[in-house]
């Protein structure tokens, strides 16, 4: 994928949000849709109908679950056996409690902390490396834009057994860390490219008044390259905290201890513990969905931007 | 002061580079040397055994049926997301009006905001013999019989497992051809229509052409993802019943994790990164000379 793939995709789409209708790509889509009409319809409406079917079930088959979990979170593990589809017969919202006190909220926490540490982490060295490299003369910048692509390439599957021992040796292993510092090493080869393809888009005369008025090179950084890179910024927070919240592999191999479990990882745990009890598991399920679901909710257009960028996903 | 400033402007570069040397080229390096030792998970001694872990890769019964099925993986995942992903988004963003089309994308994209973690907990709940919502639906549209015990039967265990792949990664590939198929201009869909191109020509003449770059990234992400496949298999199965679900990905948690054989278990790695390193190299070859 060339760089400037990369720069296009990452401009949050101007589709994804109904406000933001100002970009020059939503022309055609705007022409497309007003005479949509009167070029569509070939004698074909026809032809829709299945269409339709065919994307109804599957909006059900995707939806149909989630609900269902949702739902059933609700209910007393006997009642989901016997009733499988009905609404609960009382709502147990002492589920969630029950669900909470017995492990949720510590996993909770612990994935709060680890989350936001390598989010924060990965977003400043980023942007800090994505500032050398505009700064750098072209061909060194290239050669680190190299670097970081290549790490693209590896799959954390395969530095599993070595980073074991790594953070053996640094008695790094079971803390906090042994999540944080290889989420952060996996995550910032997208976040570099990410944010060094808009940093090349910020103009050099900016640059140089801003020198003129005195500033000194960490100010130039925040006073016109940040400010000037919000959305990308965001773009790559959200997909970093959206693969730190979800990360299994690395959470489940490099912690022993219960008292650091992020919630992918202790739900393992909890399920075990709570082999019988299906309503407080499902509730449990819904604690650890909801908060990535909200922050999809609100930011869906930087998932999509992050999404757009490709190479992105977990 | 510019000798200074040059080093400044490397000290902005130098953590993160550290950072990525350390925790991710370091231990692609370290894995392929680890994969001629035995040592076990300890601080015991390495002892160096040549060629004897890639030797009994191919000896290995497990590993065949493990790459087998990552191949499946990656044929299923082909056709569900690769192909079945854009003909979804064609339909999104051709037959649905831009509102409801913005709805079902986001439907369809949910699940790929959700940790497998719980995904794959939900879906034990689906796919459970008794009580399981799954043969539960058999019962009510009078399928009887349907006690199938889906993710503890040899003959359904893999399949359910790679269900669950689809059901959760289809609507994010959709997701990323809906951006690309946004930016397809719509003058060349009615031109192809005035030449009297129908639907599914338009389909092959203009969409297919124009989300060539983007149909490019789905192919690496399905089939890399296919090949490291992980979280599904292990929370679902743990790789049974037997053997039959394993993956690469999942014998070689279990040969070093569990059998304490480390040396082979980076034998395995190495194994996984070939593929993917091929693929890639592959699929960026036939793409560079695809192009124009």
């Amino acid at each position: 994928m060339s760089a400037s793939d990369i720069r296009e995709a990452s401009l949050p789409p101007s589709t994804s949000s109904a406000g933001t209708a100002t970009t020059s790509a939503d022309a055609p889509a705007a022409v497309r849709m007003r005479r949509r009409p009167t070029s569509g319809t070939e004698g074909s409406v026809a032809w829709n109908i299945p269409v339709y079917v065919i994307l109804a079930i599957y909006a059900i088959l995707i939806a149909y679950p989630l609900f269902w979990m949702v739902i059933s979170s609700f209910k007393s593990s006997t009642e989901i056996y016997a009733d499988p589809w009905g609404l609960p017969s009382t709502w147990l919202v002492g589920n969630y409690a029950e669900a909470w006190d017995r492990g949720i909220s510590e996993y909770f926490l612990n994935s709060v902390i680890v989350t936001v540490v390598s989010t924060i982490g990965t977003v400043t060295l980023a942007a800090l490396c994505a500032y050398g490299m505009v700064r750098l003369s072209h061909r060194t910048g290239n050669v680190v834009l190299v670097l970081a692509m290549g790490g693209l390439v590896v799959a954390p599957q395969v530095s599993l057994i070595p980073l074991y021992r790594l953070l053996d040796a640094t008695g790094l292993l079971n803390t906090y860390w042994a999540m944080i510092l290889p989420y952060v090493a996996f995550r910032l080869p997208m976040a570099i490219i990410l944010i060094r393809s808009v940093f090349l888009s910020v103009s050099k005369e900016l640059v140089d008044a801003a020198i003129i008025d005195g500033c000194h090179s960490l100010q130039v950084l925040r006073h016109v390259y940040l400010p000037l890179s919000r959305s990308v910024l965001v773009t790559a927070a959200v997909l970093t905290a959206y693969f730190a919240w979800n990360e299994f592999l690395f959470a489940i191999v490099y912690v022993d201890s219960d008292a650091i479990r992020t919630i992918p990882a202790g739900l393992m745990s909890f399920r075990d513990a709570l082999s019988t009890d299906w309503g407080v598991l499902l509730a449990g399920l819904v604690i650890a969905a909801l908060p990535i679901v909200l922050v999809f909710a609100f930011l869906q257009r930087y998932f999509v931007a992050g999404v757009a960028a490709g190479s992105v996903k977990g | 002061m510019i000798a200074r400033s040059r080093l400044v402007t490397v000290l902005y570069v130098l953590p993160a580079l550290a950072l990525i040397g350390l925790f991710v080229y370091y231990p692609l390096v370290a894995n392929f040397g680890y994969s001629f030792f035995r040592f076990s998970a300890g601080a015991g001694d390495m002892t160096f055994v040549g060629l004897d872990n890639i030797e009994r890769l191919f000896s290995d019964p497990v590993i065949r049926t493990a790459l087998g099925n990552n191949v499946l993986y990656a044929v299923v995942s082909i056709l569900f997301q690769v192909v079945g992903g854009l003909i979804v988004a064609a339909w999104l963003t051709r037959l649905l009006g831009r509102r409801m089309g913005a709805i079902l994308r986001s439907v369809y994209f949910l699940p790929a905001v959700i940790s497998m973690t719980v995904i794959a907990l939900l879906f034990t709940f689906i796919f459970n013999a008794r009580g399981g919502l799954l043969n539960a639906f058999l019962d009510l549209i009078g399928i009887d019989g349907a006690s199938t015990a889906w993710l503890a039967d040899v003959d359904t265990a893999m399949g359910a497992v790679i269900s669950v792949s689809q059901w959760q990664s289809v609507g994010y590939i959709t997701m990323l051809y809906v951006v690309a198929l946004q930016q397809i201009p719509a003058e060349l869909y009615e031109a192809a229509s005035i030449d009297g191109a129908g639907r599914i020509r338009q389909f092959w003449n203009v969409t297919v052409p124009q989300a060539k770059e983007m149909i490019f990234v789905a192919m690496i992400l399905t089939v890399s993802g296919a090949f490291t496949v992980f979280n599904e298999p292990y929370i679902l199965t743990r790789g049974g019943p037997g053997n039959t679900t394993q993956v690469l990905a999942t014998y070689m948690y279990n040969q070093g994790f569990f059998q304490n054989q480390m040396g082979y278990a980076s034998a395995i790695a190495s194994v996984i990164f070939v593929i993917t390193l091929l693929l890639s190299i592959v699929q960026l070859v036939s793409f560079r000379s695809g192009k124009d």
